[in-house]
């Protein structure tokens, strides 16, 4: 992106393509904001780099937390938002955060179909497949196959939960902690929990090279 | 919780107008533009999930200039994917929830 503010041609990268009608609107409004003083090139910079520091690293966290103190795991599911705020995770967009419960029958998956809504706060900037509109399109519609595609493989008796992320609330999945992980620590729990379980497009699971007796 | 007092009258939008578990209809229009309503939605029948906290300005009003300061509440709704897309493969108990505004909602 260019960041100076005045037009010029774009500087060619290899590969790149020309920018399209979009990407030139967004040009043109932050351009014009800055010029306005309406917002300071500083403060989109300044976004970037706290973006930058929010990974599937924090989301991991927070779900082996939930996994070991069932306490934090009820207050959680009450009030996502809320619950983390008090642990210091600030939320820089005015959205709610629900915590979708998965269980033995009940498995939950998140897509946004009208753009790519997403807890960035939590985890970071998302996929781009997650952005595609082959993944938007069809998660809303054939769930299961989309799920197969990933590797996961829902029994019929587990009812699928697609949740629509389109607005006001942002959607974190609480997988199922994996069996056999009793004497596990917080911190080695969390390394089993990765961007697309929180997603919901797998389970969270013990690798399968990872030796039992960590 | 201390007891509410009785009696009390609401300003429009102040009070939810659906509650978990009231059967709903999206609204079937179509206008220009970009609104937060999935075309696969609209039409369909569903039941109320939950009423999200707080209310919220309308952004289809925000985004054309002409909110008047007035807020409503989202919902999420319930629908099972059977009803969203006939023909669908998959158990009767999938479902989908979305959060649509108060303004696309009908009782049916």
């Amino acid at each position: 992106m260019s960041s100076d503010a005045h037009a010029h041609a774009p500087i060619p990268d290899a590969g790149d393509a020309m920018p399209s009608y979009y990407e030139i609107m967004e040009t043109a409004v932050r351009e014009l904001l800055v010029e306005k003083n309406a917002i300071g090139a500083g403060e989109i910079r300044q976004m970037l780099e706290v973006m930058d520091t929010r990974t599937p690293a924090l989301g991991s966290q927070i779900v082996a937390r939930a996994w070991v103190d069932p306490a934090f795991r009820a207050r959680l599911l009450a009030n996502g938002r809320a619950t983390l705020e008090e642990l210091g995770i600030d939320f820089f967009e005015n959205t709610q955060l629900t915590v979708l419960e998965n269980t033995d029958k009940v498995h939950n998956i998140v897509v946004c179909t009208l753009c790519s809504c997403y807890p960035r706060e939590i985890l970071g900037l998302p996929p781009d497949w997650y952005k595609l509109k082959p993944y938007r399109a069809r998660t809303v519609k054939e769930p299961r196959a989309v799920l197969a595609e990933f590797g996961t493989l829902i029994p019929d008796d587990v009812e699928i939960r697609v949740s629509d992320s389109t607005s006001m609330v942002r959607f974190l999945v609480l997988p199922q902690r994996p069996q056999n992980t009793e004497n596990w620590s917080e911190e080695q729990l969390a390394s089993l929990v990765t961007r697309d379980a929180m997603i919901g497009v797998v389970r969270a699971a013990i690798p399968e090279k990872t030796e039992k007796s960590r | 919780m201390p007891k509410p007092f009785p009696n009390i009258v609401h300003a429009e939008g102040e009070e939810p107008l659906f509650k978990p578990g009231d059967q709903v209809k999206i609204s079937a229009r179509y206008p220009m533009g970009h609104y937060r309503v999935p075309n696969y939605i609209r039409g369909k029948r569903g039941r109320v999930e939950s009423v999200i906290e707080p209310r919220a300005v309308n952004n289809e009003d925000e985004g054309f200039g002409r909110n008047a300061g007035l807020k409503r509440y989202y919902y999420r709704i319930i629908f099972p994917l059977t009803e969203l897309w006939p023909g669908y493969a998959g158990p009767k108990t999938d479902e989908l929830r979305i959060e649509v505004f108060e303004t696309w909602l009908e009782g049916s």
